[in-house]
């Protein structure tokens, strides 16, 4: 789809209360919002619990349909759906990251993965959801397997990055993982063989290209052959990859740099994220929401929406 | 347990004098009062220091010149100055002076915390962990470093 053309307007839906605390992540389940499937939304926040939200087909407003609660000490950070949407895990400032299963319109928690020593900040799913990677401040990178049974079992501890690492994703079809750290770079990770044993096969830093403060987000357009990022040096950065090198197994296929967008945002930029037709949506602490279309090979920005609640309690 | 103070003997200054504000000859009610250096100074400069029974004005760690703020665009920055260059209480201080502001001031308010360059030997790292929300949270849920901020904070609420 051509966006380049087209006028772009944001509009508030709906505002979602009931956290009583800052809301840190948000993750829409898989196959849900369209084909009749009224669309679901888990979120995350600071009071410790996760709260998941279901669309009235009827009124088509947004309704909490379960909080869960009594597991996460802390603030819970990061929250991801599996792939199939039977499962949703959530990474935690207690340094652990629990497993929940949806029986029957009640959550509860399977599984709770121990390991981190110290605050988890993201967790992603593979594509096929066999495999898990958690995150966080102790700097090291997490793989998981998904085995029956609910069973989940550490394949690798990835160190490498020098400073807390913010988020992990894994690429849209591939089995490659990629990280952003505090430490300013963006690290990819693979799989040498077929036998857990995983390494860091390209870092993105300042000498190519990259960010020159902290990188808090990632994302990865619909084909996977591009990705976008967005930093605390108040640039949002796209890189690209050969897809049929990666495809055809070639370990050396190594992302570039391809365009730095600055000037968009005075504050930092904390998330980013690419949409299936092909938007970029950013968010910073300038209270602002930017979008992004692509046209002749060049980022242009379309519309930008200061989002400013008002809120009656503060800290 | 502590085994030895940063920095045993600090330096102690004479407080500033406190000018109170004068009352405007017309009130008008429904008129904004934009906040100004002096404000914010107020709020922070009973703060105390965390090693020493003085306040954070006395030791000039703060003061009213370096404190930059624009109400307009509802952004502030306090610069402060650690009494000793490899002082590693430089990012309790920062917390405390992050937190102050955070309960005194409106919720709109962008706040930035540095260190005085060239006052501190690793003032890019404590600049970079003050400055970053994700950190702060963190630490906050901290209870032994909620307890010292508190502490520190107590004399401020005058």
């Amino acid at each position: 789809m051509n966006f380049a053309d087209e006028i772009f307007e944001l509009r508030e839906l709906q505002r979602l209360e009931g956290h009583a605390d800052r809301v840190w992540g948000l993750a829409w389940k898989p196959a849900t919002g369209a084909d009749g499937v009224p669309a679901v939304l888990a979120s995350c926040s600071g009071d410790k619990t996760v709260r998941v939200w279901e669309q009235s087909p009827l009124t088509g407003s947004f309704q909490c349909k379960a909080v869960l609660e009594e597991t996460h000490n802390r603030t819970v950070r990061s929250c991801a759906w599996s792939p199939s949407g039977k499962l949703l895990a959530t990474a935690s400032f207690d340094a652990t990251t629990a497993i929940w299963e949806d029986i029957g319109g009640d959550f509860a928690c399977i599984s709770t993965l121990e390991g981190h020593e110290n605050e988890v900040k993201s967790v992603s799913w593979n594509a096929s959801g066999s495999l898990l990677a958690t995150c966080g401040r102790d700097k090291s990178v997490w793989i998981w397997e998904v085995l029956p049974h609910n069973e989940f079992d550490c394949v690798s501890v990835l160190q490498g990055h020098t400073q807390d690492v913010k988020m992990v994703q894994w690429h849209p079809t591939m089995d490659i993982l990629f990280s952003c750290s505090y430490d300013n770079t963006i690290k990819i990770w693979a799989e040498d063989g077929d036998n857990d044993d995983w390494h860091c096969v390209q870092t993105l830093n300042e000498s190519n290209s990259g960010h020159t403060s902290t990188v808090w987000a990632l994302s990865f357009n619909a084909t996977g052959d591009k990705m976008v990022s967005c930093s605390d040096d108040l640039t949002i950065k796209i890189w690209g990859s050969d897809i049929m090198r990666m495809q055809s197994g070639d370990g050396n296929a190594p992302w570039k740099h391809l365009s730095t967008l600055s000037g968009y945002h005075d504050r930092t930029i904390f998330s980013v994220h690419w949409s299936r037709d092909g938007i970029i949506a950013s968010g910073a602490a300038d209270d602002a929401i930017r979008l992004f279309v692509e046209s002749e090979d060049h980022l242009i920005y379309k519309v930008q929406k200061r989002v400013y609640i008002k809120r009656e309690n503060y800290y | 347990m502590v085994s030895g103070l940063i920095n045993a003997n600090p330096v102690v200054y004479e407080k500033k004098e406190r000018r109170s504000r004068s009352t405007p000859t017309h009130v008008d009610e429904y008129a904004v009062e934009l906040i100004d250096q002096l404000e914010i100074f107020d709020h922070i400069r009973d703060i105390k220091d965390p090693e020493h029974p003085y306040s954070l004005e006395e030791l000039k760690v703060i003061s009213e010149d370096a404190i930059e703020v624009d109400d307009k665009r509802s952004y502030v920055r306090v610069t402060f100055t650690p009494t000793v260059e490899h002082c590693s209480m430089a990012t309790v201080i920062g917390l405390c002076l992050r937190v102050k502001l955070m309960r005194s001031l409106p919720p709109r308010y962008k706040v930035d915390i540095r260190v005085a360059p060239g006052t501190h030997a690793t003032e890019a790292a404590v600049n970079k962990q003050l400055n970053d929300k994700e950190r702060v949270a963190a630490a906050l849920e901290n209870p032994n470093l909620v307890d010292m901020v508190d502490e520190c904070l107590a004399p401020s609420y005058g």
